[in-house]
């Protein structure tokens, strides 16, 4: 486990903006995410979520702005970012004709892992695939191939997770499972940052919930006592009165 | 935004760059003499020459503005790089089929692989494939950046080719000597009015060209935010 | 720094281990190959007195062809899954990930060369095996994996990639083809190396040209 100084804030971001040409996607994301959180970022599609996200994954550039993962910022070196960051998004990066273990073993090697058979093992057992390892991804349900895509995000042990809508195309069981993966890597003091346009979802699995409109976060509430029904509101409140553009 | 296109400095060029082609239409066509062997086809020499250098002279302007984007980011340079390119490849154009009616009478033939022709085709080809990539790539950011790293590329392969070609033709003798005359100082100055000529063409083409590049930025950035 | 190489070997074994898996594209490139020559056999006639000067031709236009195909499935595949993405995020920098696209797409050239080569010594009945042919296959493997993985690094993402790649490599890779096609040429009619040094030496100033300028906007490509 990573032996960060605990009074950096997790994620940190400031006046993060982001245009695609002449199409101003966020405009001045301001966000801060302490040591330990779960945040939730709602927000309807073309929010703009996974241009953050990617942002601070470090594979787009911020057009102004700047952000910093446990102190690291992401303008400066950024390897050390990337050491501390893990992604899911609803893309996998896995490679289909490759076995889980070998898709584990590739990832692990690029990011250094100490005792990377080990940690391999101990992974494909947590997410319940250990007795697939030797198989090609290809041949794996869209739910295992999730699964997998999460053991391969916490395999260099980041502190900070980043979760782009993990669901999308799960059924109900496989989603289930990812719901208790997830808050199983929470428990292990992990900050986790999650998109999802799932609002009960959202309010069930975090902490803190964020709304991404317009361009910038317009709403920001911790979950400890939020009724389904606020959320709802101040959500529907937002996203009809400032519309995103296409 | 600058007006570059338009301000005193710019209309003075301008009209310096339409002088300077009417007097290099005199130099070539009545100044110099008559050229012994081939007679007044050779005048063609002129264009020819003048019209292959600058269309070098403007892929190179394309190779330092794409180092420049690629170094700074500003869409200034992506813009001149572009422009140049477009140019650059009007002139290569004229240079090759100027080369092809010269060639016609002199030696018998549209086509000769001629180092320098061959290698000024090629750069055609290269730069109308660059144009060609700006087309299929939709993001602006990437298009530029693609552009630059391929102007780059593009740019640097064009001296190792002539190389290759102009070996390759020592081994594979042509038929025919290369160009085979002497310049006399009155064909000598008529070539350089050509080519200043051509390079003032060049540079105030650009300008234009830049200027309107600019300008559909701004009305693309206007009716943005008219759509707020 | 070992490290970095560590990390290129663990990219290029990737890419080894996968292409085992299926071997469609060593499979796909090998038969493009052979069909190749036998068109280049129908098209130019290749009777015993043609073959030693058009062989060299043919050769190098086959290998540049199935290059392309090798080169346009390397990054595609990393493109569908989002796998490039991937490869991003780790804390690897971008011109290791150049080094080993590049090496892996190399390699695949250069098995399906070595396995060409035999069999074109015996469909036109010339002696290619040779370690002179083999060093400018090297040469002009290396160059044009260089700048082909450059390049597509690029048309991967873009409209009509397949057809895209082609063209920009082929004129830009065009000096690199010539001095191949001519060294190996020389080499064929009898000469020494010493002789064909300066198309050698063309091949040579090609690969460290293009390498340099790969390895050094890789970045720019990758980005986003």
């Amino acid at each position: 486990m990573t032996s960060q100084a605990k009074r950096w804030p997790a994620v940190e971001a400031r006046s993060i903006s982001k245009a695609f040409g002449r199409y101003r996607v966020l405009r001045g994301v301001d966000l801060r995410i302490e040591q330990g959180e779960f945040l939730a970022l709602l927000g309807p599609n073309g929010a703009g979520k996974t241009t953050f996200l990617r942002i601070l994954a470090t594979l787009s550039r911020p057009s102004e702005g700047r952000a910093w993962i446990n102190g690291q910022p992401l303008d400066g070196d950024t390897r050390r970012v990337r050491q501390q960051i893990g992604l899911v998004s609803h893309q996998t990066f896995l490679y289909g004709d490759l076995t889980a273990e070998e898709n584990l073993r590739f990832y692990g090697r690029l990011y250094r892992v100490p005792a990377l058979e080990e940690r391999i093992a101990e992974l494909l057992q947590r997410v319940g695939l250990y007795e697939r390892r030797h198989d090609p991804v290809r041949t794996f349900s869209r739910g295992m191939q999730q699964r997998l895509s999460i053991a391969r995000a916490v395999l260099h042990d980041p502190p900070v997770l980043l979760l782009d809508e993990p669901d999308t195309g799960l059924d109900q069981q496989a989603a289930r499972m990812l719901r208790e993966l997830l808050s199983l890597m929470g428990a292990e003091q992990r900050t986790i940052l999650m998109t999802t346009h799932q609002l009960e979802r959202a309010r069930e699995m975090s902490t803190r919930v964020a709304i991404l409109a317009g361009g910038q976060i317009r709403w920001d509430s911790p979950t400890a006592h939020l009724s389904t029904a606020e959320l709802a509101e101040a959500y529907m409140e937002l996203v009809e009165r400032r519309p995103t553009h296409p | 935004m600058e007006r570059w296109g338009v301000s005193k400095l710019a209309i003075v060029l301008h009209g310096l760059a339409g002088a300077a082609i009417l007097v290099a239409l005199y130099m070539a066509l009545v100044f110099a003499p008559t050229e012994a062997t081939m007679g007044h086809v050779q005048r063609i020499f002129y264009w020819h020459v003048a019209t292959a250098w600058v269309g070098f002279f403007a892929f190179f302007i394309t190779l330092v503005a794409s180092i420049a984007y690629l170094r700074t980011g500003r869409r200034r340079w992506d813009i001149v790089a572009l422009s140049s390119v477009e140019i650059g490849l009007a002139f290569a154009v004229i240079m090759t089929v100027t080369g092809s009616l010269w060639a016609k009478p002199v030696w018998n033939t549209w086509w000769t692989w001629e180092p320098r022709l061959t290698t000024v085709a090629i750069m055609l080809l290269i730069y109308a494939t660059y144009l060609l990539l700006r087309r299929v790539i939709e993001d602006p950011g990437r298009r530029a950046r693609f552009a630059a790293v391929y102007g780059i590329a593009g740019f640097v392969s064009v001296p190792i080719t002539f190389m290759a070609i102009r070996w390759w033709r020592t081994i594979h003798p042509v038929i025919f000597k290369s160009e085979g005359f002497d310049l006399t100082p009155a064909m000598l100055a008529a070539l350089i009015v050509s080519v200043l000529a051509y390079s003032l063409l060049y540079i105030s083409l650009l300008l234009l060209r830049t200027q309107l590049e600019f300008l559909s930025d701004e009305v693309a950035e206007l009716r943005e935010s008219l759509d707020e | 720094m070992s490290s970095a190489w560590q990390a290129v070997w663990a990219i290029v074994k990737k890419d080894i281990l996968a292409e085992l898996r299926t071997k469609e594209t060593l499979s796909m490139m090998l038969i493009f190959v052979l069909l190749a020559v036998f068109i280049f056999n129908f098209a130019f006639d290749l009777r015993v007195e043609n073959v030693r000067e058009v062989a060299p031709g043919v050769m190098w236009v086959a290998f540049v062809f199935a290059g392309v195909l090798g080169l346009n499935r390397s990054f595609i595949q990393e493109a569908d899954k989002g796998c490039l993405d991937g490869l991003l995020m780790t804390p690897v920098e971008r011109s290791v990930i150049y080094f080993g696209k590049m090496l892996g797409n190399l390699i695949f050239m250069l098995v399906v060369d070595a396995i060409s080569l035999p069999v074109f010594s015996v469909l036109l009945n010339l002696a290619l095996v040779r370690w002179d042919i083999a060093l400018i296959v090297v040469l002009g493997t290396l160059g044009f994996a260089g700048v082909g993985t450059l390049f597509s690094a690029m048309t991967a993402n873009t409209r009509a990639r397949e057809v895209m790649l082609p063209l920009l490599l082929f004129p830009v890779a065009l000096p690199l083809v010539l001095a191949a096609v001519k060294a190996t040429a020389g080499v064929l009619d009898g000469a020494g190396l010493r002789e064909v040094a300066n198309w050698l030496n063309l091949l040579i100033g090609y690969d460290v040209a293009f390498l340099t300028i790969s390895y050094l906007t890789f970045d720019y490509v990758v980005e986003s």
